[in-house]
């Protein structure tokens, strides 16, 4: 991403946008306990609400925020004073729902969060791009500023198909080869398998003819399953952190394998 | 009755009514006191016709004076083509559309070539003359429902709801063609032909987009139309966020349920 002729190389926090297609498959639940395992791995991690306004990921993570990426955008603060220590030992940047005025995507409003993520990009390892449902110029937009990109599905066929939709999109107009899946809510051990191999068929078969030839593949990566745990709605309900009230529960381990296989 | 003369019976002073109290006055007829003058000399000025105003209520006159304003101020003075204002309207209601209902939509940024070689060689109201003609030769390709504008300088937009990506290009083409082979005449025995480019794409489906994205992603496809050595139509391939009901059948369709290896 950045120039690699500089001489002073910059180490850079490695992007990844968290996307899903349809909404309410846990994208921000994944999110932010994702990043504590990532933390707990020594990793800085930042969570970016690239939602803009529209992601649960305060109320997820219990907090108030009093400055938000929109004070940054109107330049009523600095961008330090917006980014938050989030429970789980890392931080996040938060839209603000005044935010919702820029679910319009204007020149301007990309060109402040491309500055923000230039900005805060070479104080972290890891960044997460916490991004709307759907399939919309903002999401893809968001995704378009990432090095990775990770698809959060379930086993449900609408979350499969909207799951199936993004990859697709992703592949056509972001030209992207490598998309990164976590199944979540799995109702047994190896439905992720199938459901990653399921959907690299459909690929195959329907969105390679559609890329210029000789251009590659798009490949899924599975790099989790989590199973269908009633741990993850007790956290929820209770506003924590699955992996600070429950880190011994069957999704809590699942989440730290995603975290593993990440930031190996 | 011509416009100012009509206006003449709403001056000060000319006025058959005793003055009043202003609450009064304004309690009884707000018209009389209303400043129309410089509005109905636009009006005239623009030949826009109102009805007589003996012959009608003056509520009706008034309501026609403000239609005749709105449609003054809606539209491009030269070409008499929707104006910026009216397209970014129609724009902002389309999106919306296209966000509900999932229609299709079009939309076609289209520049006249070479037009700055017209005005140097020919002059500046020979310049208009083309203006009016390629405005002319678009407005006659347009449905009812689509909305052609004069986007700014020798730049057209038009917006056609309900087109299905399979159409695009034959609309786009039979833009260009028909500007082709029309004759422009700009004196007695003087005719230019001009040609156009032509940049076009599609509102995402079911997707919220904004004016500024999908007017940049048209006027790409028109700068490529221009690089590519221009009278020619370039469309974006439209985004593929649909699934196929074969797509969908080979998601669910064999082993999803079934173990692997």
């Amino acid at each position: 991403m950045n120039s690699t002729a500089t001489t002073e190389a910059v180490k850079r926090a490695r992007i990844t946008a968290v996307t899903s297609g349809k909404g309410g498959v846990g994208k921000t639940f994944l999110s932010a306990n994702l990043a504590a395992a990532l933390a707990r791995r020594g990793q800085r991690v930042l969570v970016l609400d690239a939602d803009l306004g529209l992601a649960n990921l305060d109320v997820v993570l219990n907090l108030h925020p009093k400055i938000t990426l929109h004070d940054v955008f109107t330049g009523k603060v600095h961008l330090e004073d917006a980014i938050l220590p989030a429970p789980g030992g890392f931080s996040v940047l938060l839209a603000g729902s005044g935010l919702v005025e820029y679910s319009r995507l204007t020149p301007d409003v990309r060109e402040q969060l491309q500055k923000i993520i230039d900005t805060v990009a070479p104080r972290y390892d890891v960044i997460l791009l916490d991004t709307g449902a759907g399939i919309s110029d903002v999401v893809l937009y968001a995704v378009s500023l990432a090095d990775d990109v990770l698809v959060v599905a379930t086993p449900e066929p609408t979350s499969m198909t909207d799951a199936y939709a993004t990859i697709k999109v992703l592949a056509t107009q972001q030209q992207r080869r490598a998309i990164k899946v976590v199944v979540n809510q799995v109702g047994r051990v190896g439905e992720g398998k199938a459901i990653r191999h399921q959907l690299q068929l459909v690929v195959d078969k329907f969105v390679v003819p559609m890329l210029a030839e000789g251009s590659g593949v798009p490949l899924l990566e599975l790099v989790g399953e989590v199973p269908l745990d009633p741990a993850v709605r007790e956290a929820v309900q209770k506003r924590r952190l699955l992996l600070e009230l429950l880190p011994g529960s069957a999704a809590a381990k699942a989440v730290e394998t995603v975290a593993a296989r990440l930031a190996p | 009755m011509p416009l100012l003369d009509s206006f003449a019976l709403f001056a000060p002073g000319t006025t058959t009514r005793p003055v009043q109290a202003p609450d009064d006055t304004a309690a009884r007829d707000p018209a009389e006191r209303l400043r129309l003058g410089p509005a109905l000399q636009l009006l005239q000025q623009s030949g826009r016709e109102l009805p007589d105003r003996d012959a009608v209520s003056r509520v009706i006159w008034l309501q026609a004076v403000l239609d005749a304003l709105c449609e003054l101020s809606s539209r491009d003075p030269l070409t008499g083509l929707a104006n910026r204002r009216q397209f970014e309207l129609a724009l902002a209601s389309e999106i919306d559309r296209v966000a509900r209902a999932g229609e299709p939509a079009l939309m076609l940024m289209i520049d006249i070539d070479h037009f700055k070689k017209v005005n140097d060689t020919h002059g500046h109201s020979a310049g208009d003359l083309v203006l009016k003609g390629v405005a002319q030769v678009l407005h006659d390709c347009i449905r009812p429902m689509d909305t052609v504008a004069r986007f700014g300088g020798e730049e057209f937009a038009m917006i056609l709801p309900n087109c299905p990506p399979s159409f695009g290009r034959t609309v786009a083409e039979r833009v260009r063609n028909k500007v082709q082979g029309r004759a422009v005449a700009i004196s007695a025995g003087q005719q230019v032909h001009v040609t156009v480019s032509i940049g076009g794409a599609f509102a995402p489906q079911w997707v919220r987009s904004s004016a500024t994205l999908w007017i940049e992603r048209a006027d790409r496809e028109l700068y490529r139309a221009k690089a590519e050595g221009r009278n020619r139509a370039c469309l974006e391939q439209p985004t593929v966020s649909l699934v196929s009901a074969e797509e969908k059948g080979l998601l669910f369709g064999t082993s999803q349920f079934t173990e692997l290896e």
